[in-house]
């Protein structure tokens, strides 16, 4: 029986492998098979995390964070937890490569998921056009006329990358500001290769078998044009990813894991959860990495408590 | 066994002629998922490469073979069988995935 599992490879579940290695806990880490390091490896340039004063790539940030955590005694498992049981005492956790460990506590780190746009056919013309990552895709769009819908940090880092290959960047937006922070944006709307669409959605995607446009939809009057695009970038936010676990612990009206006050209590004993899977407002690396702290110190009092 | 490097000169004969099954994994360097899904790729090839054969396309230095497979985001797993794409892939999945995908060629 392990002291304590961690699921999750962001800078939450890896700095809670940080604290609990260090506080003799013997942490298994299980990152994800093809997901390993979360949200940041799919990022370029990180600059606001502290500590770093020219900046760094977010791959090499996140294999910092995964050294440090097994310096320690972490032990890091590339696999995907399909299946938890949460409730008793011994916490049951099962992966898709078809092993089954138990622990006296579960920190849950999860993240949040990439939102989609809810259209028809939005599935079937991903990899055809649609991309969910411009750092993996951007390369592809050289010379071409492209869309980024989104309005925060990540369509404004989007935008500004995408720039770098194609010929043109619309970024289409649902209100008249974004809620991207103030550099990000100024970065962005300072690119003469970026075109902002305002108070504007995405009505339909157009082509078969390939992304050819889409029809854009005006918010304020409603109008609807056709904008003939060669790429289309979505980030409109993440959603948390509570699936594993929503049917044994409470959630909240937003449904992220809900957590007792400043503290990564759940709802159920001797079971943690930090980052964004808990963070309907700041969603930053270094706040989640607080929090994985935060998770990790709290498990690590629950094991003295049981004692 | 790591799986081979195919090249626009070398496609005919690895991917399109085989007997075999190929899939073709069009990747690159700079991708995180791509590097990711690519030690899976590795233990699927091991496992089943009697009956399919893994390659590689690194598409930063094949730019005709990623353009004429109408490639806009990787990883992207492209299934060959008597020259013609028979299933695709997009991004990265874990082993379990990929093996219901490919279910067809190595069951």
């Amino acid at each position: 029986m392990r002291e304590v599992i961690i699921i999750g490879s962001g800078p939450a579940g890896y700095t809670a492998g940080i604290y609990a290695a260090r506080a003799g806990l013997n942490p298994l880490l299980i990152a994800s098979s093809v997901e390993a390091g979360g949200e940041l490896m799919k990022t370029t340039e990180v600059e606001n995390y502290p500590g770093f004063p020219n900046g760094l790539q977010g791959p090499e940030l996140m294999e910092s964070f995964r050294l440090q955590a097994e310096r320690f005694g972490t032990e890091v498992l590339l696999d995907d937890v399909i299946e938890v049981d949460l409730t008793g005492t011994t916490k049951i956790v099962k992966t898709g490569g078809g092993k089954t460990f138990e622990a006296k506590t579960v920190i849950l780190a999860t993240g949040a998921a990439y939102r989609e746009l809810g259209l028809p056919r939005e599935k079937e013309l991903s990899g055809y056009g649609i991309s969910w990552c411009a750092t993996c895709d951007g390369f592809f769009f050289r010379e071409k006329t492209i869309a980024v819908v989104g309005g925060g940090d990540s369509a404004m880092e989007e935008a500004t990358f995408l720039t770098r290959f194609a010929s043109k960047v619309y970024l289409i937006h649902r209100r008249d500001s974004f809620k991207a922070s103030k550099i990000m944006q100024e970065r962005a709307l300072a690119n003469p290769k970026i075109e902002v669409i305002w108070n504007t959605e995405i009505a339909e995607l157009l082509g078969e078998g390939k992304l050819t446009g889409v029809t854009t939809r005006n918010l304020v009057d409603g109008t609807e044009k056709q904008l003939d695009l060669d790429g289309l970038f979505i980030a409109i936010g993440n959603d948390p990813r509570v699936w594993l676990v929503e049917n044994q612990l409470e959630l909240t009206s937003e449904k992220f894991i809900k957590v007792d006050g400043r503290s990564s209590k759940t709802t159920l004993p001797g079971v943690f959860a930090c980052g964004d899977v808990i963070d309907p407002t700041y969603r930053q690396a270094i706040t989640a990495a607080g929090s994985g702290c935060v998770a990790a110190l709290d498990a690590e009092h629950y094991l003295t408590g049981l004692k | 066994m790591a799986a081979k490097h195919v090249t626009t000169d070398s496609f005919q004969a690895d991917v399109l002629s085989s007997d075999k099954p190929v899939l073709v994994d069009f990747w690159a360097e700079w991708c995180g998922p791509c590097r990711q899904v690519s030690p899976i790729l590795d233990e699927i090839s091991a496992e089943h490469g009697d009956k399919l054969t893994i390659v590689k396309v690194n598409v930063d230095e094949e730019h005709a073979l990623a353009q004429k497979y109408g490639i806009t985001s990787i990883p992207a797993m492209h299934v060959f069988q008597g020259g013609e794409v028979v299933k695709a892939i997009i991004g990265a999945k874990p082993k379990p995935a990929l093996l219901a995908d490919l279910d067809a060629f190595i069951n």
